[in-house]
């Protein structure tokens, strides 16, 4: 078993905190991982991106090779098609559907929105939306990390129990939104592909 | 017991397993993680390991060699540039050699993701006699930081240990184990071992020399440097720290039929390299930075072997390697073609909004129009993103400190005005010193000292400058009334333009000062206590 994900962003978008939730249910699992990260200029507004591979058996690059990524997840839909190239023939795209405009050649949504509805296997969410419905407009990520659970090769339940640990420090109510988020995100997922 | 470290984070915890009693650097991407590691540590704060930062990586670099002086163990941390900046101090150790153990830590960019320039440090190793010691993964991070101190402490000399981006930045499970104790205090059973007076360094130099054949043996003996027989022999492949890593994902489970030579520590182990030249009649030489091995065995001549690596562009001449990269120079089919949508726009890194340095730059645009361009030299730092749309506010980046002592070559040269622009902590890092040149020399300068109260880049380290800076030029000699200090606030655009505008008009040493705390280091205060009330 093998799985390489690719978790894009913009720097400060948080996409960290959905690595260190995988990263936590692999490690308990006895997976191999090995997550490269980006730190310095690249975080101030900038794209960011982070690969995480999981296995059963030793891995040796920290980077995953073109073309080989079963999974991108994206906290933002213009980043979600730059690391295309990244992304197997059979891999799949789970991204939010909330734009971070920060520049201002930033792409016509409507356009944006038509590229992502062409790609063969994606996930499109709305996370922003759903995270803020749901009562807390912050775990947007906790909502996105859902609804690629699907993607995981994981059991759900050591996700929700990673996100318990994480969050713990925070208190239950804290803990319960999180969970909650997470589960409207997987619901999503599995709904449209029903 | 197994941790998901950082590469710089296992270094840092090698690092206190092997019982430093201080860790000494100035932060720079990638190396900060790893004083910021020992600063978090229960186990540093426990051993009362010194923690805090230096004023440049030159003055940590010094500090970790008193401490070796007095026999207990240190550790150095900085970028691939702060070795620039610290080498006086790193080729001379290398002649005193260690008394604790003495390791000098170099986190190289290559592709520059957060650097001026790509250069490698292992040749300062070479350079300087020093070994250097190379990790391909974050537990090769950890084990061979605690056999670098080891080392250091057997042959008596500094241990350079260097890692890239990739490695610093990339996390995975770390076994760990017990720590050694700290070292006592002892002093050098040489007296003389740290005076190099000519005729005690001409000995310590021969001492250097002499220890070379040793040091040599234990890299060829070394379990971080393995050779891999393989089937076959029509290709050798000599890889070097991550450069390893490449090569093995291109593999099935790591299984490659061609011989392999890892290299991991240095100097280079040449009976190993004699081995694997006689048994294969063609090489390819992996590594991660410039061309160091592949140069050295293709010599001047270049006609022994059949030799490819990045010399004959097999592998690219710049940049960072990757998997891909790798395939291709081992005949492979890879996917090379990188073709992102177009609808992709670039978003490159820029000044955080309510950044100061926005307010710093309307007023000093609007000031300096008038002169026209190309007046304005910058340093290193968030404000170097001033050389970006919208606001093309600067025209120099050079080096840590740069700014004043270029401002002053050009003002020197009769450019009029020139302006210097330098943060707080690059100022009290190396631009103090430019400063002095200018006062005594009365030039016509203006130093803007961007004053945002942290070191902003590498994510809020403490600086140095903090409360200090009015008094700091006064010191040096620049006249009270050309201190200015200005609130960098929308609302006092007019005024701080009026002020910016008036000395540049000055003749003499002006130092405007822009205080405002980083909106970074200011949301993450805010935030703390609310945090704790949870």
């Amino acid at each position: 078993m093998k799985t390489d994900i690719i978790l894009a962003g913009v720097g400060g978008q948080g996409i960290l905190s959905i690595a260190t939730v995988i990263g936590n249910a692999a490690v308990r699992q006895g997976l191999y991982l090995k997550q490269a990260e980006v730190h310095g200029m690249s975080q101030r507004g900038g794209d960011v991106q982070s690969n995480l591979r999981l296995s059963d058996s030793l891995i040796y690059s920290d980077l995953i090779p073109y073309g080989k990524a079963d999974l991108v997840i994206s906290i933002e839909p213009m980043e979600s098609l730059r690391y295309l190239p990244m992304l197997s023939p059979t891999g799949w795209v789970v991204t939010n559907t909330t734009p971070f405009i920060n520049i201002p050649n930033y792409p016509k949504e409507d356009v944006l929105m038509q590229t992502i509805d062409k790609l063969p296997r994606k996930i499109a969410i709305d996370a922003d939306k759903i995270a803020k419905e749901a009562g807390s407009a912050r775990s947007a990520n906790m909502v996105i990390l859902g609804a690629a659970t699907p993607f995981l090769n994981m059991d759900f339940s050591e996700i929700e129990r990673s996100v318990a640990e994480i969050f713990g420090k925070k208190g239950e109510n804290i803990v319960n939104l999180n969970l909650k988020c997470l589960q409207l995100g997987r619901e999503f997922a599995i709904n449209i592909n029903k | 017991m197994q941790k998901l470290l950082l590469g710089d984070e296992a270094i840092a915890q090698g690092a206190l397993d092997a019982g430093i009693s201080g860790v000494y650097a100035y932060p720079g991407t990638p190396s900060t993680e790893i004083t910021e590691y020992i600063q978090h540590s229960a186990q540093a704060a426990e051993g009362n390991v010194h923690r805090q930062w230096s004023a440049n990586e030159k003055t940590a670099m010094e500090a970790a060699v008193g401490m070796s002086y007095a026999g207990k163990r240190a550790l150095v941390c900085m970028k691939h540039v702060g070795m620039n900046v610290a080498a006086d101090s790193f080729m001379n150790v290398a002649i005193t050699g260690a008394n604790g153990g003495l390791v000098i830590l170099a986190a190289d960019d290559p592709s520059m993701h957060s650097s001026q320039n790509e250069q490698d440090s292992r040749y300062f190793g070479k350079f300087a006699f020093t070994p250097v010691f190379e990790p391909a993964t974050q537990q090769e991070a950890y084990d061979m930081t605690r056999a670098a101190f080891d080392f250091s402490e057997k042959y008596g000399v500094p241990v350079l240990m260097r890692v890239t981006t990739r490695l610093a930045h990339s996390r995975s499970g770390v076994k760990t184990f017990e720590a050694r104790k700290q070292n006592e205090l002892h002093l050098p059973k040489n007296p003389k071992q740290f005076i190099l007076l000519p005729a005690i360094a001409r000995k310590q130099y021969a001492q250097l020399l002499e220890k070379q054949p040793a040091i040599i043996n234990a890299s060829e003996n070394s379990p971080f440097n393995q050779y891999f027989d393989g089937e076959d022999k029509s290709l050798g492949i000599i890889a070097s720290g991550i450069g390893f890593n490449y090569l093995m994902e291109n593999y099935k489970d790591g299984k490659c039929p061609h011989p392999v030579l890892k290299i991991s520590q240095y100097p280079l182990p040449i009976s190993l390299i004699r081995k694997l030249t006689q048994e294969c009649s063609r090489i390819l030489v992996i590594e991660e930075g410039y061309p160091l091995i592949e140069e050295q065995l293709r010599g001047l001549l270049d006609n022994t072997l059949k030799i490819n690596g990045r010399l004959d562009n097999v592998l690219p001449r710049m940049g960072e390697l990757n998997p891909n990269l790798v395939a291709k120079a081992l005949g492979m089919d890879a996917m090379m073609d990188v073709c992102i949508p177009d609808i992709v726009a670039a978003r490159p890194p820029a000044l955080c909004v309510g950044c100061p340095h926005i307010d710093s730059y309307n007023a000093l645009n609007e000031a300096i129009a008038k002169y026209g361009q190309g007046r304005v030299f910058s340093d290193i730092g968030c404000y170097t993103l001033g050389a970006l749309p919208p606001y093309n506010a600067i025209y120099t980046c050079v080096d840590m400190g740069a700014s004043i002592t270029m401002a002053k070559g050009a003002a020197d040269a009769g450019l009029k005005p020139t302006v210097a622009v330098i943060g707080d902590s690059t100022f009290t890092h190396s631009g103090m010193t430019s400063l002095l040149d200018c006062v005594i020399e009365k030039t016509n300068i203006t130093v803007m000292i961007l004053d945002n109260s942290t070191t902003g880049m590498t994510g809020g380290q403490d600086s140095h400058a903090f409360g200090r800076l009015e008094n700091i030029c006064l010191g040096l000699g620049v006249e009270k009334e050309h201190i200015r200090i200005l609130k960098p606030l929308k609302p006092q655009h007019a005024v701080n333009t009026q002020i910016i505008a008036q000395e540049l008009e000055y003749n003499g040493v002006s130092v405007i000062i822009p205080t405002r705390e980083c909106i970074q280091t200011m949301a993450r205060r805010m935030k703390a206590p609310k945090q704790a009330q949870d």
